[in-house]
């Protein structure tokens, strides 16, 4: 396999369109760009790192190292969750329900994917572990994320509705069903999208990396089909968990509805 | 259970907003509840009804509350709030599909069953809450202003309605109205409220 190196001077270049982007006046008159330097530069100093630790994980692949690392994805990728909601629970369900969802399904599906599919000795590969990880705790935070704001969003706004099913002697799960259709599918429409819309519209970011690194183009995607799904069982999963812990939390033993639960609107 | 026991028992209720109230309601009784705005007669009803975080004692013909899953204690102790919520397109899609009382009972048409829920006027909603809760068959009513957008004469139908379900199912029926001639036609007993403690 063989591809072109890139230099530091490339990348400053494309840092470059950033910071312009940053600069135009409707961007900053929508208060952007701050958000927009402070993002672009945690991507270069964050995947700067993780290129650092992966070089040092795959000189010793440790069951122990790879599992510290997970573990860290997974305890940020929590934070993320929360600081996307604008009405997320309150206290430790606001990182809780979204971090134990993304812990049993992203981990579950990596470990099946790894086992299974992958076959790589051992399993915990790094060099398979870490991306395979990552990608879908990634695409799973997404989907939680917008199914647990649309979830906490649409209970605030139907409040009243949902404490007239409760009213006429509905259980909680029913009265908060028609919320948690539409938390469902703010979470799984994204997947939906890229899967329907891969090769035709968009090429998958995996798939142009590997063939960018001269991988055969019908083995990269292969493995851009087995990641699609894998993210697809991953967000689905996910998001299910997610919206039921959340829903679950919005009530009490006896069916009363809880927004005090909720943070106040940011 | 023995035959002495009240149909409702209230004992030391109290909430964020109620002060250890107690009272208790024969089977068939109409008791209405009167008292200034803020007086706490609302939540009242909802803590008894178990929609608001409550402690205290509340009974049914003995049985204690917390020995029945909330879902159906609010069947049995059902409410009728102020305002009215409706989540379906059309008022029917609410109802079971053998209500106990049809529309015309209040003076309405057999057809606004179908009709979409935005061309209602407040006290056709306010007739069709009270047709829905009725449904329920439940064995206490708790009515929060039930008749308070409405005219006198639908007010009346709405009064003689309630008569005949508590003659029909000889359930009991705590009604919160401002209404002293109204207070007079429903209720032999009249309890009065002020921050949160029955007088």
């Amino acid at each position: 396999m063989s591809f072109i190196h890139l230099s530091t001077t490339d990348l400053a270049i494309a840092a470059a369109l950033v910071a312009l982007l940053a600069l135009l006046g409707p961007v900053r008159a929508a208060g952007l760009s701050r958000q927009l330097l402070v993002a672009g530069l945690r991507t270069a100093v964050q995947l700067t790192i993780i290129g650092y630790v992966l070089k040092a994980l795959f000189g010793h692949a440790g069951l122990l190292w790879v599992a510290l690392l997970a573990a860290v994805m997974l305890a940020v990728s929590g934070y993320e969750v929360r600081a996307r909601q604008e009405r997320g629970l309150r206290g430790w369900w606001g990182y809780g329900a979204g971090g134990i969802a993304m812990f049993v399904s992203s981990f579950s599906v990596t470990v099946f994917a790894l086992v299974v599919l992958v076959g790589a000795q051992p399993w915990y590969t790094p060099q398979y572990a870490i991306p395979l990880l990552g990608m879908l705790l990634g695409n799973t935070m997404n989907g939680v994320a917008l199914g647990l704001d649309r979830l906490t969003q649409s209970a605030w706004e139907h409040r009243d509705a949902i404490e007239a099913r409760l009213m006429l002697g509905e259980p909680w799960e029913v009265a908060i069903a028609h919320d948690q259709r539409q938390a469902l599918r703010s979470g799984l429409i994204p997947i939906i999208n890229a899967m329907a819309a891969a090769g035709v519209v968009s090429l998958p970011g995996m798939m142009t990396g590997q063939i960018m690194a001269g991988a055969p183009p019908v083995e990269a995607v292969k493995y851009q089909v087995l990641i699609m799904f894998l993210i697809a069982g991953g967000t689905g999963l996910g998001t299910l968990a997610a919206v039921w812990l959340a829903s679950r939390r919005l009530f009490d033993h006896r069916h009363r509805l809880r927004l005090e639960r909720l943070r106040d609107r940011r | 259970m023995t035959q002495s026991s009240p149909r409702l028992l209230v004992r030391k209720l109290s909430s964020a907003v109620l002060h250890e109230v107690s009272f208790e309601l024969a089977a068939g009784e109409i008791v209405c509840l009167r008292g200034p705005s803020g007086a706490g007669k609302s939540r009242l009803l909802r803590a008894i009804c178990d929609l608001d975080e409550n402690h205290g004692e509340v009974r049914l013909d003995g049985t204690s509350r917390e020995s029945i899953e909330a879902p159906r204690w609010r069947r049995l102790a059902a409410l009728l709030p102020a305002e009215s919520t409706w989540w379906e397109d059309t008022p029917g899609a609410h109802f079971p599909r053998h209500p106990p009382y049809s529309p015309q009972d209040l003076g309405l048409g057999a057809a606004i069953l179908s009709q979409p829920m935005a061309r209602l006027s407040s006290g056709e909603r306010q007739r069709l809450a009270l047709l829905r809760v009725l449904a329920l068959e439940p064995r206490v009513v708790l009515l929060d202003e039930p008749t308070s957008n409405l005219d006198a004469e639908n007010g009346r139908r709405t009064e003689l309605l309630v008569r005949r379900h508590v003659d029909a199912t000889n359930a009991s029926v705590l009604w919160i109205t401002h209404d002293a001639s109204q207070a007079a036609r429903v209720g032999r007993r009249t309890l009065t409220m002020d921050a949160g403690t029955l007088a």
